[in-house]
Formats: structure tokens, C-alpha cells, sequence
């Protein structure tokens, strides 16, 4: 099957964690706006976590992202308009609500081992006539075998594409290579990688994934996304250029893009500090980062031992009271260490 | 043997609808109570594992399901319903025309919600009675147990449960537990809106339940009246779930308390980390045995035990 690659950026959901969830009408209209002439196939917007996503447990939206998919429905005219679906979070009403808004292609998400708790989704984003794929994530806990599994269960509910999702930014070139050949091994729908750049890998990962026949590839402009960032758009399209196969995005407009547009909504750059390393090394669900650095500073601990140790207890997407509980358990037994 | 037939006697009919784990788990908790007498249990599936593990433990099996319960004779006063929503609100019906109360486990809420910590008082002459949720068992009360100190403007719960126990049932309907849930925390929470997820979580050896329950209370309320009314309510639930505890103390900020607890099971059938269906069965046998009270004669010997704390 040869389907020709589709960019998808998620600045608008994944960064949405950078930003704690803060983004504005202002800011989603620029930027979708610009990233439509920019030639991506797909503009992702919704709460870093999904739909339904605004949370005491994630962070609470500052505007209604039905306000925000509303917004970049009005400005998007190549692009389709993308959201992302966490069941156990959201709901089909959630879609629905976001369906009715416009959203035309939506990623279902489950722990790469719970494919089947999607399958109602999945389904149900078929009926609404949505373009829909299975997104895999912390892909890097299980073997391409296992994981191929599980893309082949989100494929008979109808996903037509099954994404390995490095949510923690730990897979290295042949981890990503192996599990996207062994899931385009199994299935017959389409298969996509999402990256994060916490080992600096995430422009290498995603070309081997090409390379091995993913066609639905996630970028996040400047690399506005969630721990070190995503694999950033602008580069990714600059060498998908040099390597003869961009897939019609303009890379000028996307450095522009990148210089200008997006710098101010992000504050601080996506950088590869000691924290956002960790996630990569320890293989933490990437949008912690955040939650580690607010709760090392509330209870007094390093955010680093609070990741590690949070890795240590196998969480996945979706725990991030597990990082209140460590740190509030760290900063006692340091207190208990300092009266000794 | 006198003493015997006495307590057989003084003791209420009842049955379970549904022969999986959780019917299973049930029938263990209900072979121990005292007055509650398990009369039969009734599935589907002649050969099924659940239906030979009751008659292995000398107990009347049906394999026509609620048909088999409604020929019985006399007729159970109470029906455990351990099926689907879907059967549910099919049994509902048949088991009010015959008079039966019925204690359902599945989602499908034709009763009205009973959390037995929070309402168990109000509900006891009802004929139908749902569970809400797992979720809902174990986060309910802790809102709850802020609300009768402070009103609640928002609750939000974060249920993460071993995959290994999330059966079919939850997996495919994942909307309806946090739906649920959600009304559950509003309705007999006492929160002005609720909100409720649902993280499964694959490790091995598999962990046992926990929750995270997120209280955003009126400004100004105490923290230690909040703290202590928490506390308080967890004893409640430790009576009939002893696995039930808080994973640290409460955590304040200001107008919001975080709670966060964890349920491990009794360990009867269902191994001890599923304590999201610990919780439900211990529930059920609580709503069960208060039922009986209310429908056994009440000779002054027959004092309400587990009152005493």
C-alpha cells in the first residue's frame, strides 16, 4: 500500500501542556492560521490530555477548547482539523460536541497495552464519518510483538491508521523502526509515529519511521509539545526536503512560523534540560514534566527524583496524581531523614 | 442443632443473578453472613465455571438466569444482580412484580444510587438499589465526608485500576463509568458538579486500586474539621471494607483538600488487588444485610450489629 505521507501538527494540543493549559482564542486563530498555508495535513487542537481533558487532576483549561476547535475551524481551509480522544477521560459526547464543531479526523489514545478500551471510540468516530487513528501510547514499555498485538485489535475497529506514540521521548532508532515495521507487518490500515525529543532523537526516530512506511507523522511547530518537545516541524520538513520527499510543506513559512508566531505562546523554549532528559532516560510519560517541576517546587524536592521515581512505579499516561503522592512522600521522608 | 435451625430461620432469603468472578466473589462474602441465607445462584451457562464452583460449595444453581430464581419456591426476599446493565434492565421489572428486592452491581441505575457510608439510612425500603460504580464506592464518601462540613463546589475523582481487573464489561463501556461516577459524586456526593476518570494501569505484579479524589470546598472552612470528617468517614468504610485506606494524610491548599486512598480486596475469590470489585461485592452483602434487618421480625435479640462504631 502506498499512501502518501501526512503531516499532522500538534502545537495547538501537545503544547498545550507547555503552556498549562492556558492557550487563548488569539493564539490558536494565529497559529492554525498559519500552519494551514504552511501545508500540513492535519492541525491538532484540544486539551494537552484530549477532550475533556481540563482538570484539577491535568490542569484546568483557561478557554473551553470546544471555544478553541471552534476558533481554528474558521481559519483552517487545507488543513483538517484534528482532536485528540484519552477514553477514561473523554467521551463520546466530547466528540460529538467537537464533530459538531467541525473536527474532521480524530486520534483515539489508550496505553499501548489497553487498545481495546477504544474500540466504542473508535467506532463511534466511524459513524460521525471521522477520519480516525489509533494512537499507542508510552509505545517504548512493550516489544514491537506486543505491540503489534494491540495495533491490530484498534485496526479491526476500524482505525485507519495506528500510530507508535513515543509519549516519553525513550525510543531509539531501532525501538522505532522495529515496532513501526512489525505493526505495517500485521495491519492493513495506515501507521503513523509520534515523537518527543527528550533524547534528542525525535527528527532521527521519526525519519526511521518513515523510512519503515509510517505515513501519519506528528510534528509540533518549533517543537511545541510536551518534555523536550516534539519532533519539530520546520526541521522535520527541511530534511523530508533535502531527502526528496516533502510532502508539500513550505519550510520557509514554517521556520517563519517558528521564529515568530510561536515563540511568545510558548515562554520557555523546548530545551533538553536535566528534568526533561530524565523523561527520555527514565521513560516518564512526557507531559509530567510540567507536574514534576510545579510539585518539586510545592513540596521541596528535586523534580528529577520525583520522575525517577514515579518511572520506578511503572505509571502511565494519566497518573499524574502519582507525582503529588511521590513528592509528597519524598519531601516526608526527607524531613524524616533531616530530624535523624 | 436447635441454635442452628433458629439462626436458619432468622435469616433472609436471598439469591445471585450472574455466575462470573463478581458473583462468585459474592457468593463467598455471602456464605459468611449471618443474616443473609444464600439460596441460589443462577447463570446462564450449565458449564460454567462460576455455576460449578456454587454447587461445588453446596449451593442451588439455575441455568436459566432470572427464570430459574423467579421459580423457586418460596421465592428469595433479595436478588444480587452480577450481570450487564443491558440484563439488568430487563430483570428489573420481573424481579419488582414478583416483590423481590433487587442490589445491583451493574451500571445500569434503574434504582436509585446507594453508597452504604453515605445513604444506606434513607434507601433501605427501596426494591431497587445500584451500586453506581467502583469508582463511585470508593470516592463518593470522602466528598461526602467534606460536604457535611463544608459545601462542594467541584469534586473530581481519578480511579487507576489494574488492567488485570478490568474486565470486558468496564473496558468496552469506559464512558458509563465516568458518566456514572460523575452524577454519583453530584447527586450523593453533594458536589455541585463532578467529574470522574478512569487510568488503567498494566504493571505486574498488578496494584491495587487507588484513587485520587480532588475537593474544592467554600473558602474559609476549617481543614481540620475537613481532615477529621474524612477520617471519620474512612472507619466508616473500613467496617465493611477493611482493605479501604488513605495512602497519605490529606493534602490542603487552601479552599481544596486531595485525598487519596487505596482499596485492597479480602482476597475471597477475586485476588486481592482488584479491590475496584472488592469494593462493589463488600457494598452489595452491607445493602444486603441492612435490607435484612429491616425485613427480619425484630425481637429484641436481633440488635443491628456492626452499628457499634
Amino acid at each position: 500500500m502506498n499512501s502518501q505521507m501526512k503531516i499532522c501538527d500538534v502545537s495547538l494540543r501537545d503544547g498545550s501542556h507547555v503552556v498549562r493549559h492556558q492557550f487563548t482564542v488569539d493564539q490558536v486563530v494565529s497559529i492554525a492560521a498559519a500552519l494551514d498555508t504552511a501545508g500540513v495535513a492535519m492541525v491538532e487542537v484540544s486539551h494537552g490530555d484530549g477532550l475533556g481533558g481540563s482538570s484539577l487532576q491535568y490542569g484546568l483549561s483557561r478557554t473551553n477548547e470546544l471555544e478553541l476547535i471552534r476558533a481554528a475551524r474558521s481559519v483552517l481551509s487545507r488543513a483538517k482539523l484534528t482532536v485528540l480522544l484519552l477514553p477514561g477521560i473523554g467521551t463520546r459526547e466530547d466528540l460529538k460536541a467537537a464533530r459538531d464543531l467541525g473536527a474532521e479526523v480524530v486520534r483515539v489514545a489508550t496505553h499501548c497495552t489497553e487498545a481495546d478500551i477504544a474500540q466504542q471510540h473508535i467506532g463511534f468516530a466511524r459513524e460521525l464519518g471521522m477520519e480516525v487513528a489509533g494512537f499507542l501510547m508510552m509505545a517504548h514499555m512493550i516489544p514491537a510483538a506486543e505491540l503489534a498485538v494491540q495495533a491490530k485489535l484498534m485496526a479491526s475497529y476500524g482505525a485507519h491508521a495506528v500510530y507508535v506514540t513515543d509519549s516519553a521521548g525513550a525510543l531509539t532508532l531501532d525501538g522505532a523502526r522495529e515496532r513501526v515495521r512489525t505493526i505495517r507487518d500485521v495491519v492493513q490500515c495506515e501507521v503513523g509515529f509520534h515523537g518527543h525529543n527528550n533524547l534528542s532523537l525525535a527528527v532521527a526516530n521519526t525519519l526511521a519511521a518513515i523510512e519503515e512506511g509510517a505515513t501519519w507523522i506528528d510534528a509540533a511547530v518549533r517543537g511545541f509539545g510536551a518534555g523536550a518537545g516534539n519532533t519539530a516541524t520546520e526541521v522535520l520538513a527541511a530534511v523530508l526536503d533535502r531527502i526528496g520527499r516533502n510532502p508539500g510543506l513550505d519550510v520557509l513559512k514554517l521556520m517563519d512560523i517558528a521564529e515568530e508566531l510561536v515563540p511568545p505562546v510558548m515562554g520557555k523554549p523546548a530545551m533538553i534540560d536535566r528534568a526533561a532528559l530524565t523523561l527520555g532516560y527514565c521513560g516518564v510519560y512526557s507531559s509530567f514534566l510540567r507536574h514534576a517541576e510545579k510539585a518539586a517546587e510545592r513540596f521541596g524536592v528535586d523534580a528529577r527524583e520525583i520522575l525517577m521515581e514515579v518511572g520506578r512505579r511503572k505509571a502511565v499516561g494519566g497518573q499524574e496524581d502519582m507525582i503529588i503522592e511521590v513528592a509528597f512522600e519524598l519531601s516526608q521522608a526527607s524531613a524524616s531523614a533531616d530530624r535523624s | 442443632m436447635t441454635a442452628l435451625a433458629d439462626h436458619a430461620s432468622s435469616r433472609v432469603r436471598c439469591a445471585i443473578l450472574g455466575s462470573g468472578n463478581i458473583g462468585t466473589d459474592l457468593m463467598a462474602k455471602l456464605m459468611r453472613c449471618s443474616v443473609l441465607e444464600l439460596q441460589a445462584m443462577a447463570g446462564l451457562e450449565p458449564a460454567s465455571a462460576g455455576l460449578a464452583r456454587a454447587r461445588e460449595a453446596g449451593i442451588q444453581v439455575c441455568d436459566n438466569g432470572v427464570e430459574g430464581l423467579l421459580a423457586l419456591n418460596p421465592l428469595p426476599q433479595i436478588v444480587f444482580d452480577a450481570t450487564s446493565a443491558h440484563a439488568h434492565r430487563e430483570h428489573a421489572s420481573r424481579l419488582r412484580t414478583a416483590g423481590i428486592v433487587a442490589i445491583d452491581l451493574t451500571p445500569a441505575a434503574v434504582g436509585d444510587y446507594v453508597v452504604p457510608a453515605v445513604n444506606l439510612e434513607e434507601r433501605r425500603d427501596a426494591l431497587n438499589l445500584n451500586l453506581v460504580t467502583c469508582g463511585g464506592q470508593a470516592t463518593i464518601p470522602i466528598v461526602a465526608a467534606v460536604s457535611r462540613v463544608a459545601p462542594v463546589e467541584y469534586a473530581e475523582i481519578v480511579a487507576t485500576i489494574a488492567s488485570a481487573s478490568a474486565g470486558p464489561g468496564t473496558r468496552q463501556n469506559i464512558d458509563e463509568f465516568t458518566q456514572t461516577t460523575a452524577r454519583g459524586l453530584e447527586r450523593l456526593g453533594g458536589a455541585k458538579r463532578g467529574k470522574a476518570i478512569i487510568v488503567l494501569n498494566p504493571a505486574n505484579p498488578p496494584i491495587a486500586m487507588r484513587d485520587t479524589i480532588y475537593v474544592c470546598f467554600q473558602q474559609g472552612a476549617s481543614h481540620e474539621e475537613v481532615a477529621a470528617s474524612v477520617k471519620r468517614m474512612v472507619c466508616d468504610i473500613q467496617q465493611y471494607v477493611p482493605g479501604y485506606r488513605l495512602r497519605t494524610e490529606p493534602i490542603f491548599d487552601d479552599a481544596s483538600v486531595t485525598v487519596m486512598i487505596e482499596v485492597e480486596g479480602a482476597g475471597d475469590f477475586l485476588p486481592r488487588y482488584s479491590g475496584n470489585l472488592d469494593i462493589m461485592t463488600a457494598a452489595a452483602v452491607r445493602v444486603g444485610e441492612e435490607i435484612a434487618r429491616k425485613l427480619l421480625p425484630q425481637p429484641a435479640m436481633h440488635q443491628r450489629a456492626g452499628e457499634s462504631a
